[in-house]
């Protein structure tokens, strides 16, 4: 099955997009129950900025560390500017102010750069690798190994570490967080930080395969948000899941039934999963309290 | 004949035996008292009985009639209505507009009619509206119909409340800690009030802390414990029953020791 | 007689529609008037169902299309008057909303905007991919529905512009009569309680449910009469209409304005609409003023413009 493991290696690769994407929603989500509409337009700068760093003349490797940092403080600057001020604002609101940040975002960098779409070279050659029948770009396997060392590495730092306990703390419950001492605001700054570096580094690795450019951002917010709320919203577990299923159902349904239809199986398997469990798959399930 | 038939009535949360096994009934123009310590369980069975949460075991009767785990809106209709121990008031609507909507049974009809306000439609209206004003004078609001229903002190919330469930004109009557936070006034005027409603025949359940207040306008009391019926009675029988009294002054009498030793 | 706020929210509306062309250089500015009165419009609809009933819609441009479609395909298929083939189109979109409404409305929030923004994406998608019934992409052309030749056979003369102008102002204003009225009326006060506290409503007998649908399918009609307004003057539809963007434009429309008051809502389509012409000259910057807006607005005014702004003139009366 040559060409079924063709679409499932592609699958993988544009749903280890997703999974980073959606990972970048569920930290926000976590951390200020706020769904960070601009969560895509991260990934484009990540994107974006390496390229002109590197047009620039800067090393590769220099100029993603230089695009990851640069994101990191607009995500930053995002928090302290937009949603900080809009505290306890309901959730059209802020559905508006993020989706108002990104659009933006995006006029900024079409302003600032150009509208033309840009890549900068895979970092270790174009030479397809044969796996089991089915040819991969070896950026493919960069984005994969990418995207398992966040999740890895983030998994280690919640669990393991003390400010990752805060943060895991703070999204339980941001009262009781705030009485044992965590700084529930440095929490949030941290959030936003970390989530538009993990933007940005998908940016990164995933330009020599896509391209880039100012309007990239759109499509993926919308396939991470159908991820994170795929898999359950606030939790990373589902955020890989979601993704990881979402990339895969997508490239199935353009391999086998139709190529323009692809977004359309994506959004029908979300309607069909929040129909039967209204919380998403790794959700968790609430009870009003009266 | 009773209202309202409590049999076996049990729910866990995770495991967590919150309500279990509780029996009691309630006839017209009855006022039963649930009380219990702290986490006793008294507002899951109010959530139970009036459709909030669905039971796990055991039957809901409402006049005879089976209504177990049915939507709080169809029991309702059925003719139960309730208040919430932590408020739930249409805060942004205005007073009266609150009490207008307790009357939605009353004065819903086709959407049509409601979108080209043909005559039909305001009249209904009109008639819940005068019923309305009529409920806010009787708990003591009707100067305060235009208001945001969010501006007002939390004892007045408490009487809104009361006024919004007396708009279905309820055979029974759930309150949930109606004197909560009021002072000892308002506690007098909602204790007159609860007193006034069930002599008309409306059947009352009401959970409250206010001990004075139970011991004087109960008919019976049903005291729960650890989610379990531990007695029932009258007030007077209640009040010198020894496992009361444990379980209200069990664990502080272990405390006070604790604190000495 | 005092008179109510709702006779005043429509005669003030009517008056402005009416006496704004005395006030209008060319004809360019009725072409921009009715494009406000049809963004009006389906904004209208999203008050009853975010400002009253409190629910989140990603989607609404998919009704959107549904009703432009509807002119351009019924006429062609099924020998339709363009009018009427609005009318099926309204007819279609309710019945559409009725069906996704029912399983869509048990989510919430963060849930409920995703569902919905599926469902209006499934729309576009279809109305981009058909192309041998839709024309894909490059969209379809609109068949004339020959009012105006009927206006001009009994004596008014209008330009194409004023035509429209006026026929979408009206179709606006009992479109805001319509909305206001249900404000005060049982199912408005059913909707707006809900909104409250679901908890609450159901207890006091509203079917919460059926009240939600009800909103839902309102809306979907509005958006749908707009869809097809939209169709009718442009004469010419493509699947843009339904895609993503018009739906984030049409909620922040609706709240921008102030999702609680249908004129609110109609200042922000006013505000929206207009932006983009305002802002031609300076192209480049179109989208960061439209982000900038968008965010300022829901920072500083949280109850959208118009009610933020009436608020602080209250308080400074006092």
């Amino acid at each position: 099955m040559p060409e079924l493991m063709q679409f499932l290696l592609s699958g993988v690769t544009v749903g280890a997009v997703y999974a980073l994407v959606a990972l970048g929603f569920t930290i926000i989500y976590n951390a200020s129950d706020v769904v960070n509409f601009a969560q895509g337009e991260f990934v484009m700068l990540g994107g974006m900025f390496t390229v002109f760093a590197f047009e620039a003349g800067l090393p590769l490797p220099l100029a993603a560390l230089l695009a990851i940092i640069a994101t990191a403080a607009i995500g930053v600057a995002l928090n302290k500017l937009a949603i900080e001020p809009a505290r306890g604002a309901p959730v059209v609101s802020l559905i508006i102010i993020t989706i108002g940040a990104s659009i933006l975002i995006r006029g900024l960098t079409q302003i600032a750069f150009d509208k033309q779409l840009h890549r900068f070279p895979a970092f270790s050659g174009d030479a397809p690798i044969q796996i089991v029948g089915a040819t991969m770009l070896p950026q493919s396997l960069w984005v994969i190994a990418g995207a398992l060392a966040i999740f890895v590495g983030l998994w280690l730092f919640f669990t393991r570490t003390l400010t990752g306990r805060a943060v895991l703390a703070t999204a339980n419950n941001r009262i009781a967080a705030q009485l044992v001492g965590i700084n529930t605001k440095y929490v949030m700054t941290l959030s936003f930080a970390l989530s538009a570096a993990i933007g940005a580094l998908a940016g990164v690795l995933v330009t020599p395969i896509t391209l880039t450019g100012y309007d990239i951002g759109i499509a993926l917010a919308l396939k991470g948000f159908a991820a994170a709320m795929l898999g359950g919203m606030g939790n990373p577990k589902g955020a890989l899941v979601g993704g990881l299923l979402l990339g895969v159902i997508e490239a199935l349904t353009a391999g086998y039934l139709s190529s323009q239809y692809k977004d359309a199986a994506a959004f029908v398997i979300i309607l069909a999963v929040l129909f039967a469990m209204p919380q998403g798959l790794f959700g968790r399930q609430s009870t009003d309290r009266v | 004949m009773s209202l309202l038939q409590i049999e076996g009535l049990g729910i866990d949360f995770g495991g967590l035996r919150a309500v279990h096994d509780v029996s009691f009934s309630l006839g017209a123009g009855e006022i039963v008292s649930v009380i219990g310590p702290n986490g006793a369980g008294k507002t899951t069975l109010f959530n139970m009985i009036s459709g909030v949460y669905r039971p796990e075991h055991g039957r809901v009767r409402l006049a005879g009639e089976d209504v177990t785990g049915i939507e709080p809106h169809l029991l309702a209709r059925r003719g139960l209505s309730r208040t919430f121990q932590n408020l739930q008031i249409f805060q942004a609507m205005t007073v009266l507009e609150n009490a207008i909507a307790g009357h939605h049974l009353h004065e819903k009809g086709p959407v049509l009619a409601d979108l080209l306000s043909l005559p039909s439609s305001r009249r209904r209206a009109a008639e819940a509206e005068a019923s309305a004003r009529m409920l806010l004078d009787r708990v003591g609001l009707g100067r305060a119909e235009a208001q945001e229903a969010g501006s007002l002190s939390y004892g007045a919330l408490k009487r809104l409340e009361i006024a919004r469930a007396l708009a279905l004109k309820p055979r029974v009557l759930l309150l949930d800690e109606p004197a909560a936070g009021c002072n000892a006034v308002e506690t007098e005027e909602i204790d007159r009030l609860i007193a006034e409603v069930a002599a008309e025949g409306v059947a009352i359940l009401l959970v409250e802390h206010d001990m004075k207040m139970v011991m004087r306008i109960s008919n019976h009391i049903v005291v729960l414990d650890h989610g379990e019926k531990i007695a029932e009675g009258a007030p007077a029988k209640v009040s010198r029953d020894p496992r009361v009294i444990e379980a209200y002054l069990g664990p502080q009498v272990r405390e006070t020791a604790d604190a000495h030793g | 007689m005092r008179l109510s706020s709702k006779t005043t929210t429509l005669l003030a509306l009517a008056a402005l529609i009416a006496l704004a062309p005395l006030f209008f250089p060319s004809s360019y500015y009725f072409r921009v008037g009715s494009l406000i009165f049809v963004n009006g419009l389906a904004v209208t609809g999203l008050v009853v169902l975010t400002g009253y009933a409190g629910q989140i819609s990603l989607g609404h441009a998919g009704f959107v299309g549904i009703g432009a479609y509807a002119c351009a395909l019924a006429p062609v298929h099924l020998g339709l008057n363009p009018i009427a083939a609005a009318v099926v189109g309204a007819a279609l979109s309710g019945g559409i909303a009725w069906l996704v409404g029912r399983p869509i409305l048990r989510l919430k929030g963060y849930y409920l905007a995703v569902a919905s923004l599926g469902f209006g994406a499934l729309v576009s998608m279809v109305l981009a991919n058909e192309a041998q019934v839709t024309g894909g992409p490059d969209g379809m052309t609109v068949p004339d529905p020959g009012l105006r030749a009927l206006l001009k056979s009994a004596g008014l003369d209008l330009s194409n512009s004023a035509f429209w102008y006026a026929f979408s102002g009206i179709v606006l204003v009992i479109g805001a009569w319509l909305a206001l009225n249900l404000y005060h009326s049982p199912t408005g006060r059913a909707l707006r309680a809900l909104h409250g506290s679901e908890v609450a409503a159901r207890t006091v007998g509203v079917d919460v449910a059926g009240f939600k649908l009800r909103a839902f399918v309102i809306s979907a009609f509005y958006a749908s009469l707009s869809g097809s307004l939209l169709a009718l003057q442009n004469k010419f539809i493509t699947p843009d209409v339904a895609g993503y963007m018009h739906s984030i434009e049409l909620v922040t429309m609706t709240v921008l304005g102030g999702a609680g008051s249908v004129l609110g809502a109609i200042c922000g389509a006013m505000i929206l609409t207009t932006l983009p012409q305002v802002l031609t000259v300076f192209q480049e910057y179109e989208q960061v003023m439209l982000g900038l807006v968008m965010m300022l607005v829901m920072i500083f005014m949280r109850d959208g413009l118009l009610p933020s702004l009436s608020r602080k003139i209250r308080g400074r009366g006092k």
